[in-house]
């Protein structure tokens, strides 16, 4: 083989291997992407429910329910970001960090009767730290402005929150 | 006193860095052998700074010297002693300062074991370390200083996040970091070498082994975070693809490509450009992985905005070398000439794809790791990728890699046919086929099951292919035995590196087995899962130095045998208002039987306890693999040939190597 032979070769063969890589990852973007949803929007417009997305806002104070099916525990609590409350149903242990009154990360579907079933909660932060996307979307609520300091107490907005969940919920 | 000792020999290594950098490149230049000749003394000097430096960090956590404000922060008296020494790389000062040091290590050990390179190329090599060095020591001294002092000094510090006070963590950082930077030595070679613009089969052999030796380390520090992740986490899991384990997976991969890409410089001249572009790419994403990711500046728009300083400073020092470097290679790679040829069917064509196979894989790893922070820094939407990307997008690309492993080490070089390497792999095809037959019986999933036909083959072509080399039941077995001993290290270490892939790969198909439940039960009740009868026999509370525990004991039986008594604990430390699991791991290397306690519910008489079981079969084969592949890297390095041989440069124009 001449030498352009065989370069030309070595270009079909890179442009064959790129091609696939970015076919699987066009391909694995278009079913797997995962979007960041508030309370209020997976409230105004559920989506799919085969479609996974991350749940994020607070944890209403004095909702987190627990109840045995069979052998297998079940929670129940409500994530609000002070505009709607989404009740999320989770089988398994809930974090160590996970706090009535703090934020939290729900990964999971909208379930069939509104709510929503979650496969995994997250809960990495502790008392001063809160998720970048909960701070964000507690931000665009206008629940919180970081201009004014730190987030409020995590007390006083469990309080806050929890009344504003509860009519949302009331009125759904 | 010795803090600011630390930071005044910390501003000493930067000046000795600077003038490594500046005087040996300049020496070089112009071939002054004096300035070339300084090179090696301040490149050992620099490492004495640093360690002075470094030690008088580790002297001040170990006498609690809460003045400095690292210390106060991430210390505490109470804090046992080594935790005290390894908290000191724990932070992000103290990291940096880790990383400076490995860096020093590094440019002292090509003055030190560089003896046989020509001078230029040795001068420019230390000089390009230096330049690195000196501006992350700037770094740190300007942006990051680890001997910051506070007044008033606290009576005791604020202690460390509990979860981090773990053997397999304490030892994850230095490993990791060793791998990271050691691929800061493939780079200055390559620099140097565009800057003298010749690559040859000499440079590829010296370049080589510093290749290797870092991906080892890569590896080690690698599976330590993942196996640290999967026994103190306490989710069951390994790898969660998030982007601190991406930027150290990515580096692996083009660090692995450029190992291999390597060879066809050394022994056939040819992928003289690629492999220099793969060695600053592997540099490129060591440093962005290391403190892009790592320090959470590009994850969160926050951290950039908290500390603008650091953040610019970083971004302008990756700019600088990461760009310096690129263009340098732009305008002087087209000089370099093009290397020799080869069919498609050849070692090198099977190199060739082992390269594009290795960097799609970093791609697409690269792709899922960028996408979503530049969705949100770009167009302010928050999106994640997870496994289900990652595996739809990898596992594709993996199985060729996979199967291009098992021929290409059997491959004559310069031109081949097809046929006789695939006669002489028959057994380790009928092998494979077994393995998918067995694995279509045992496994749910497609790719579990093609995964584990392929590492299957990967290792059964690895014997196959020392057994042919030795001449295995061809000739008596002394003999083949003699062979053994006779065969070259870095053809063994290949075989042991792709067996400890096939290994790792088993593991992998293995856990995507993995079967749990989660239940709730009262102590004497019994479970079922995967086989096993697992029992909570008795629950109680024990106090610890600075916690009280809530210590479950459960008992597995098998067929009304016992097979493991299990210790799971729920720690709630006190002081920092935070529980941490204690797994309790019971493994017999084939499954680990995998035990959590949660919450306790109800009242006294009828209380309730969260357990979490998991039975995971073949886990422990994906950390034992990779400590294969690492130990097949180490034997490949003692090689006689790397250890002794001075490959003389041959003078230009006469190049020309034939086929090892």
């Amino acid at each position: 083989m001449k030498r352009k032979t065989r370069r030309l070769w070595l270009v079909v063969a890179c442009v064959a291997g790129l091609g696939t890589a970015a076919g699987l990852t066009l391909n694995a973007f278009s079913s797997n992407i995962v979007f960041f949803m508030t309370p209020s929007q997976v409230a105004a417009h559920p989506p799919a429910p085969d479609h996974t997305v991350r749940l994020g806002g607070m944890v209403v104070a004095g909702s987190v329910r627990r109840e045995l099916h069979g052998e297998t525990p079940v929670n129940r609590f409500d994530v609000t970001d002070g505009q709607a409350a989404v009740t999320v149903r989770y089988e398994g242990i809930l974090p160590d960090l996970f706090r009535e009154g703090q934020s939290v990360v729900a990964v999971g579907t909208a379930a069939a009767g509104g709510g929503f079933t979650a496969s995994e909660v997250l809960a990495k932060h502790d008392e001063t730290y809160m998720p970048k996307e909960v701070a964000e979307a507690l931000q665009k609520s206008g629940k919180w402005d970081p201009k004014f300091g730190p987030p409020p107490d995590a007390s006083s907005w469990s309080s806050m929150t929890a009344r504003d969940g509860r009519t949302a919920r009331g009125g759904s | 006193m010795s803090p600011e000792l630390g930071r005044f020999a910390l501003a000493l290594a930067c000046a000795l860095a600077l003038a490594q950098a500046v005087l040996p490149l300049s020496g070089a230049q112009r071939r002054d052998a004096r300035l070339m000749a300084v090179a090696p003394g301040l490149a050992i000097g620099q490492l004495i700074a640093l360690a002075y430096s470094f030690l008088c960090l580790i002297y001040a956590a170990v006498t609690d010297d809460f003045s400095v404000s690292n210390i106060a922060e991430n210390s505490a008296v109470s804090k046992p002693l080594l935790y005290k020494i390894t908290g000191v790389w724990g932070n992000h000062e103290g990291s940096v300062l880790l990383w400076a040091l490995i860096l020093g290590i590094c440019g002292a050990a090509v003055a030190a074991f560089g003896r046989n390179l020509p001078t230029a190329l040795r001068a420019r090599v230390i000089g390009i370390l230096g330049g690195v060095a000196a501006g992350f020591e700037l770094f740190c001294l300007t942006t990051s200083d680890p001997f910051d002092r506070i007044w008033p000094a606290p009576m005791d510090g604020q202690g460390m996040n509990p979860l981090l006070q773990d053997p397999g963590l304490a030892f994850h950082p230095p490993i990791l970091y060793t791998g990271y930077v050691g691929f800061a030595v493939p780079f200055a070679f390559a620099v140097a070498a565009l800057i003298e613009g010749r690559v040859d089969a000499a440079w590829g052999r010296w370049v080589r082994p510093w290749a290797v030796a870092a991906w080892c380390f890569l590896t080690c520090g690698i599976a330590l975070g993942s196996w640290w992740s999967y026994y103190v986490l306490g989710w069951g899991g390994y790898w969660f693809w998030d982007p601190v384990e991406n930027a150290s997976l990515i580096p692996w991969l083009s660090g692995t490509a450029l190992m291999h890409s390597a060879i066809v410089v050394e022994k056939r001249e040819a992928l003289k450009i690629w492999t220099v572009l793969l060695a600053i790419g592997t540099f490129s994403f060591s440093l962005s992985g290391t403190f892009l990711v790592r320090s959470g500046i590009l994850n969160s728009v926050h951290a950039f905005a908290n500390d603008p300083a650091r953040g610019v400073f970083i971004l302008g020092l990756l700019a600088l070398v990461i760009g310096g470097s690129l263009t340098l290679f732009a305008w002087r790679a087209p000089s370099l000439t093009a290397g020799g040829l080869f069919s498609p069917v050849s070692r090198e064509g099977m190199l060739v794809l082992n390269n594009i196979l290795l960097c799609s894989l970093c791609a697409v790893v690269l792709t899922g790791t960028m996408y979503p922070p530049f969705m949100s820094l770009l167009f302010g939407k928050t999106i994640s990728v997870g496994k289900p990307f990652f595996d739809a997008a990898t596992v594709p690309l993996a199985l060729p890699l996979f199967a291009v492993m098992g021929i290409a080490p059997m491959m004559p070089w310069k031109r081949a046919r097809m046929w006789p390497v695939l006669r002489r792999l028959q057994a380790a095809a009928i092998a494979m086929l077994v393995a998918l037959a067995v694995s279509l019986w045992g496994l749910k999933g497609v790719l579990p099951v093609l995964a584990s036909a392929f590492a299957v083959w990967v290792i059964a072509s690895s014997v196959t292919d020392i057994a042919t080399r030795i001449a295995l039941f061809r000739e008596p077995f002394s003999r083949s035995l003699g062979r053994l001993r006779g065969l070259s290290r870095s053809a063994v270490g290949t075989a042991i590196a792709h067996a400890g892939v096939g290994v790792t790969v088993l593991g992998l198909a293995g856990m995507s087995q993995a079967q749990h439940r989660i239940v709730e039960i009262a102590v004497g009740q019994t479970e079922h899962l995967a086989g096993y009868d697992w029992t909570l026999t008795d629950v109680r509370t024990r106090p610890g130095p600075n916690y009280t525990a809530l210590a479950a004991r459960i008992e597995i039986r098998r067929k009304g045998r016992i097979v493991a008594v299990m210790h799971p604990e729920k720690r709630s430390f006190n002081a920092q208002n935070q529980t941490t699991t204690e797994v309790s791991i019971h493994t017999n290397l084939l499954s680990d039987l995998y035990g959590v306690i949660g919450d306790q519910h109800g009242d006294a008489a009828h209380r309730t306890y969260v357990l979490r079981l998991h039975y995971n079969p073949l886990a422990p084969w994906m950390w034992l693999g990779a400590l294969v592949m690492a130990l097949g890297g180490f034997l490949s390095l003692s090689d006689r040939r790397i250890r002794i041989a001075a490959p003389r440069r041959i003078p230009v124009g006469t190049a020309h190597v034939d086929a090892g």
